[in-house]
């Protein structure tokens, strides 16, 4: 089993977030009625699977005046897309870079990066900046907007126990 | 809003990583960034008071808890839009769902508790659409972040 009753008590307990006080296990610790130190243990051993990534701080990219985004997408040479995919995820106006397959023959693509600008024509400065980085390994590109959002819900668990 | 200062977009740059694991971990990253515990967690809470951090805490990874996601495209005439989309929208394993300017206009995450689960759930919408959906799962990410000029 990859999460038991217990990890899924205390994801439930931190879907909201951490709490924004000096000791913030020790306050879900009590709220759980665990001892803090294996509440800790508990949250470690979750990191070390990868069920916790990180824990850390999401930035409203709209907040922070980058109200442009555009989804690029890229076909990269398969022999370098990791070492190039790692140069673009690198970026500071990139977030949600990924290698995927290609649908051919509708979708020639397998990197895909969301880029953040405060205009499009900022964000058409950072495509190009891409495509220079990627050079000769770069088969085409093409770039996709959002014109509306259709749907949008978090993370949500399921009660299984 | 409050204009950010430099403290603060140090601050958010921070705290976008990692936060260490330990009993005073705002301490910790107070000390990194030459300031009290007390002026860190003020200025966290009025971000997120104003709406720049949206959320502060773990970040789960469904796939590790044996989930599956993969990111959809379908390629939907214009004049059956909002049919087709009545219809994925339906779909609780549809997270997310843009409208895109392409001619696959329509992007959703599909979420599912199980990786068969997006295998069948696509299959669902393709059969009650006719529109074939178009499956784009993540075979590698690069690192993900996000920096204002501190």
């Amino acid at each position: 089993m990859i999460i038991d009753s217990t990890d899924r008590q205390i994801i439930e307990a931190l879907q909201g977030g951490l709490p924004l006080v000096p000791e913030p296990y020790a306050q879900v610790a009590e709220q759980l009625d665990m001892p803090q130190d294996a509440l800790m243990a508990r949250i470690a051993a979750m990191k070390a699977r990868g069920v916790i990534r990180r824990i850390a701080a999401a930035p409203n990219h709209y907040k922070l005046g980058m109200t442009a985004n555009g989804m690029t997408v890229w076909d990269v040479d398969d022999d370098r897309i990791t070492e190039l995919g790692a140069q673009v995820g690198a970026l500071p106006y990139v977030t949600h870079c990924y290698e995927r397959p290609r649908a051919l023959p509708d979708w020639p693509y397998n990197l895909f990066a969301m880029v953040h600008g405060d205009s499009r024509e900022e964000v058409e400065e950072k495509r190009a900046e891409i495509r220079a980085l990627l050079g000769t390994a770069l088969r085409g590109c093409d770039i996709l907007y959002s014109t509306r959002i259709l749907k949008k819900t978090g993370l949500r668990l399921r009660q299984k126990g | 809003m409050t204009p950010l200062d430099d403290t603060d977009r140090a601050i958010l740059n921070r705290m976008q990583d990692d936060l260490p694991l330990t009993e005073r971990p705002y301490a910790q990253v107070a000390r990194e960034l030459g300031i009290t515990e007390d002026d860190l967690l003020a200025r966290v809470a009025r971000m997120k008071d104003e709406r720049v951090i949206t959320r502060f805490g773990p970040f789960f990874d469904a796939a590790a808890m044996g989930g599956a996601f993969c990111l959809c495209a379908m390629a939907v005439p214009p004049e059956d839009f909002e049919a087709v989309l009545t219809k994925v929208n339906a779909h609780p394993e549809v997270a997310h769902n843009y409208e895109r300017t392409h001619r696959l206009n329509m992007w959703f995450v599909l979420a599912t508790e199980t990786p068969e689960g997006i295998g069948a759930c696509a299959d669902a919408i393709e059969r009650e659409t006719g529109v074939q959906v178009l499956r784009f799962p993540k075979l590698q990410e690069f690192f993900i972040g996000f920096r204002v000029a501190a």
